[in-house]
C-alpha cells in the first residue's frame, strides 16, 4: 500500500512538473524508412538535432520545445493516422513532416481541418497551388528547376532538345512540368524518352534522341540510379551534346555513382548547401550552409544532404514564428505566413496569404560538374 | 544500321542480367518446385557485401569471394531456418516464405548497409569497345562471359554428375529419392548454398553497370522470374535464352516503337509465348500421375 501510494505520488510529482514547464510540442511526421528513406532519414536526424540544439541553447521564450517523431515508412495511410495522432492525442501546435507528396497530400488534410500549421518537405506545387491556410512547404518545386534549367539553356542559344525521364513519380512528375513550362522559353522537345527506374541500360533511348535531327541538349529528369546509368551510357556512345541532370541527383554520391569522367560537363540546378564550401563569402547563405553543414557532419558522421536542408528550413521557419506566436497555432500561422527574407539552405523564403513557398529561382544554383567536383555557373 | 547494332548490344547486356538472375531460380526450382522470391535478395547481397568489404580496403577479386561465400551462408540459413521448419507444407506455402525471407533480407541490409546506392569499379575500365559504330562497355562481356560460363556449368552439374541426378530425383519424389539413398536434407542445403552462390557472382558481376542498393532485389528478381517463365522454369538453356530474348524484346521495342511501351510490349510476348506454350520455349511438359 505504501510503495503504491510512493508510486502515485512520484507520478503525480512528473505529470505536475511536465504541466508546469509547459513546452511547446512539436510534431512531426516523416519517411525516416522504408522506400522514400533517402528523404526522410537526413529529415527526421536533422529536426531531431536542431530541436536539441534549440533545447540546449534554453528554448524558445525560455519554454522548451518537446518533439513527437512518428516513423511513417512513407505509407499516406499511415501519415494520415500519425497525423490525426499528434492533433489529437499528442494536441501539437504545429507539424513538420510529409516527406513524400503522398505523405504530404494525407497530412495536410487533417492539418486543415483540426487548424495546426504545417510545413511540408514534399516537392510538388499542387501542396502549395492553391494556397491552403494552414499549409506551407520548404522544397522548391519541379517547375522551378525546369524553369531554371530552362533559362540557362535560353542562355547558351539552345532551343531544341531531347528529354529522357524516369517513370518513378519523381522523374514522371518533372517531365510533365518541363513539357508544360517549355513553351515560356521557346525549348521545343524534339524527343520525348522514358526509362523504367531500375533499369540496367538506356543506350537504345539515347541512340535515338542522338539520331534525332536537331537535337543541341540532353534533359534527365529523374532520381536514384537512372541518371548515374544515363550519364555513363551517354559516356559509352560518345554522344557530344550538354547534359542536364535534375535537382534530384544533386549530390557528391551522384558524382561516384556516374564516374567523374562520364559526369564531366553535367549540368544541374542544386541548393547552396552542396556547394557551402565554394560559395563566395559575400552569399548571404554562406554561413547558414556552412554551420548547418559542420553541425550535422559532426553529430551524425555522414555528408548532408539537399533533404536534410528542406527540414533544416522547416525547423528555423517554425521556430522563428513561434518566437512571436507563442504556443497557439493560429498565432503561429500568423507569424510564418508573416515571414520575410529568411535565409535558410535552400533559399531565401519571403512569404504571403498568395505564396506559401515563398521561393523564386535565385533559390536554384546552376552548377557544372568539372574535374570531379561541382563549379558554380552563375 | 549502327542503331540496331546498338539496339542489340543493349539488349544482349541487359538480357545477360536478367539471364544470370533466372540461373540463380533453377537449382531451388529443380531441387524443391519452389520459385524462390528471395533470389534477388541474393543477388544484391552479393553487390552490395562486395561493395562494403571493398570499401573497407580488400582488393576487388578477394572482396567478390567473400561476398558469394558469405551469401551462400545466407542461403543455407534460409534454408535451415525458415524452409526446413515448414518441411511438408505444400509448395505455394514455401514460396510465400521465400517472399517474406526478401522482405526480410530487404529490411535487413538497409540497417546493416545502408540507404544509399553503390557502385565498384568495372574490372577492365570503362573504355567503351566500338563494333561497327556501335559501342558495348567491357563490363558487358564479363556479364555475357559469367552467364554463359554459369549456364554450361549448371547443365554440366544437372547431366553429368551424380549430384546433380540426386537433386533432380529429390523434385521427382523425395520419398523414393530417400528410398534409393539419396541425403534430401543436404540436397537442400546443398541447392540453396548454390543458387546463393549463383545470385552474388550475378550481383559481383553487374553491379559496374546497374548499380547496387538494398531495394535493388525486387526489380532484378521480377524481371529474371519472368525470363525463367519464358525459357522454362527449371531449365538453365531456358533462363539463358529467356534472359536474352526478353533483354533484347526491351531494347528493340524502346528503339522502334517507344521507351514508353519496353515493358509493356516485353511481357504480352511473354504471355503470348506462355498461351501457346505453357511450360515455356525449353520447359518439360508435365503428366500428373493420379
Amino acid at each position: 500500500m505504501k510503495l503504491l501510494m510512493t508510486t502515485a505520488v512520484s507520478a503525480l510529482v512528473v505529470l505536475g512538473s511536465t504541466a508546469a514547464m509547459a513546452d511547446i510540442k512539436l510534431g512531426a511526421s516523416l519517411s525516416a524508412s522504408g522506400p522514400a528513406a533517402f528523404l526522410g532519414d537526413p529529415e527526421a536526424k536533422t529536426i531531431e538535432m536542431m530541436v536539441d540544439q534549440i533545447n540546449e541553447a534554453g528554448g524558445i521564450n525560455g519554454e522548451k520545445i518537446d518533439l513527437v517523431l512518428y516513423d511513417d515508412g512513407g505509407d499516406p495511410n499511415k501519415a494520415r493516422t500519425f497525423a490525426t495522432r499528434l492533433v489529437e492525442d499528442d494536441e501539437v501546435v504545429a507539424i513538420i513532416g510529409g516527406s513524400t507528396t503522398g505523405t504530404t497530400m494525407s497530412i495536410l488534410s487533417v492539418a486543415e481541418d483540426a487548424e495546426v500549421p504545417f510545413i511540408s518537405l514534399a516537392g510538388a506545387i499542387q501542396i502549395i497551388d492553391p494556397v491552403r491556410r494552414w499549409v506551407f512547404k520548404t522544397p522548391h518545386t519541379d517547375r522551378m528547376a525546369c524553369e531554371k534549367i530552362f533559362s540557362d539553356m535560353q542562355q547558351k542559344g539552345i532551343t531544341k532538345i531531347g528529354m529522357i525521364s524516369g517513370t518513378d513519380g519523381f522523374g514522371a512528375s518533372m517531365q510533365a512540368q518541363c513539357k508544360d513550362v517549355a513553351p515560356k522559353y521557346a525549348i521545343e522537345i524534339l524527343a520525348d524518352e522514358t526509362y523504367g527506374p531500375q533499369d540496367a541500360d538506356m543506350t537504345p533511348q539515347l541512340t535515338k534522341i542522338r539520331n534525332t535531327d536537331g537535337v543541341q541538349a540532353i534533359l534527365n529528369p529523374g532520381f536514384g540510379q537512372g541518371p548515374a546509368i544515363v550519364t555513363r551510357n551517354k559516356a559509352q556512345l560518345g554522344i557530344d551534346l550538354p547534359l542536364y541532370e535534375s535537382h534530384g541527383v544533386a549530390s557528391d554520391g551522384f558524382i561516384k555513382l556516374a564516374g567523374a569522367a562520364a559526369a564531366e560537363g553535367v549540368r544541374l540546378p542544386g541548393t547552396a548547401l552542396l556547394v557551402a564550401a565554394i560559395l563566395p563569402d559575400s552569399d548571404p547563405q554562406k554561413p547558414v550552409v556552412t554551420a548547418y553543414k559542420a553541425a550535422y557532419e559532426a553529430k551524425y558522421g555522414e555528408t548532408v544532404s539537399t533533404f536534410g536542408g528542406y527540414a533544416h528550413d522547416a525547423v528555423d521557419l517554425m521556430t522563428n514564428a513561434m518566437k512571436t506566436g507563442g504556443s497557439d497555432p493560429a498565432a503561429i500561422r500568423d507569424a510564418l505566413e508573416a515571414t520575410q527574407g529568411y535565409v535558410g539552405t535552400t533559399g531565401i523564403y519571403s512569404f504571403s496569404p498568395e505564396d506559401h513557398l515563398g521561393l523564386d529561382l535565385s533559390a536554384f544554383k546552376m552548377l557544372e560538374i568539372r574535374d570531379g567536383g561541382w563549379t558554380l555557373i552563375d | 544500321m549502327d542503331a540496331l547494332l546498338q539496339f542489340m548490344l543493349s539488349g544482349v547486356t541487359v538480357g545477360a542480367v536478367y539471364a544470370l538472375v533466372a540461373l540463380g531460380f533453377t537449382i531451388i526450382y529443380n531441387a524443391s518446385d519452389v520459385v524462390n522470391f528471395a533470389q534477388g535478395e541474393f543477388v544484391m547481397l552479393g553487390g552490395m557485401i562486395t561493395v562494403f568489404t571493398y570499401q573497407a580496403g580488400l582488393p576487388l577479386p578477394l572482396a567478390a569471394v567473400l561476398a558469394i561465400a558469405i551469401t551462400s551462408l545466407v542461403g543455407v540459413a534460409l534454408n535451415k531456418l525458415a524452409l526446413e521448419p515448414a518441411r511438408g507444407a505444400p509448395v505455394v506455402s514455401l514460396i510465400i516464405i521465400t517472399i517474406g525471407a526478401s522482405i526480410f533480407i530487404r529490411g535487413a541490409a538497409q540497417l546493416i548497409f545502408d540507404k544509399q546506392l553503390h557502385r565498384f569499379p568495372s574490372f577492365s575500365g570503362d573504355a567503351p569497345i566500338h563494333i561497327f559504330g556501335a559501342t558495348l562497355v567491357p563490363q558487358s562481356l564479363w556479364v555475357i562471359g559469367g552467364a554463359v560460363l554459369v549456364f554450361i556449368a549448371l547443365w554440366l552439374f544437372f547431366t553429368k554428375t551424380l549430384t546433380g541426378k540426386a537433386v533432380l530425383a529429390t523434385a521427382n519424389n523425395r520419398l523414393a529419392a530417400q528410398l534409393v539413398g539419396i541425403n534430401t536434407g543436404w540436397v537442400m542445403t546443398l541447392s540453396f548454398a548454390l543458387s546463393a552462390a549463383i545470385g552474388a557472382l550475378a550481383g559481383v558481376l553487374v553491379t559496374p553497370i546497374t548499380l547496387v542498393g538494398y531495394d535493388v532485389g525486387v526489380g532484378l528478381a521480377l524481371k529474371g522470374f519472368a525470363a525463367a517463365m519464358l525459357g522454362g522454369m527449371g531449365n538453365p538453356k531456358g533462363a539463358l535464352v529467356g534472359g536474352i530474348s526478353l533483354g533484347l524484346l526491351e531494347a528493340l521495342t524502346a528503339g522502334y516503337l517507344s521507351s514508353q511501351y519496353k515493358d509493356a510490349v516485353a511481357f504480352i510476348v511473354i504471355l503470348a509465348v506462355l498461351f501457346v506454350m505453357p511450360q515455356g520455349l525449353f520447359g518439360k511438359s508435365t503428366t500428373e500421375r493420379v
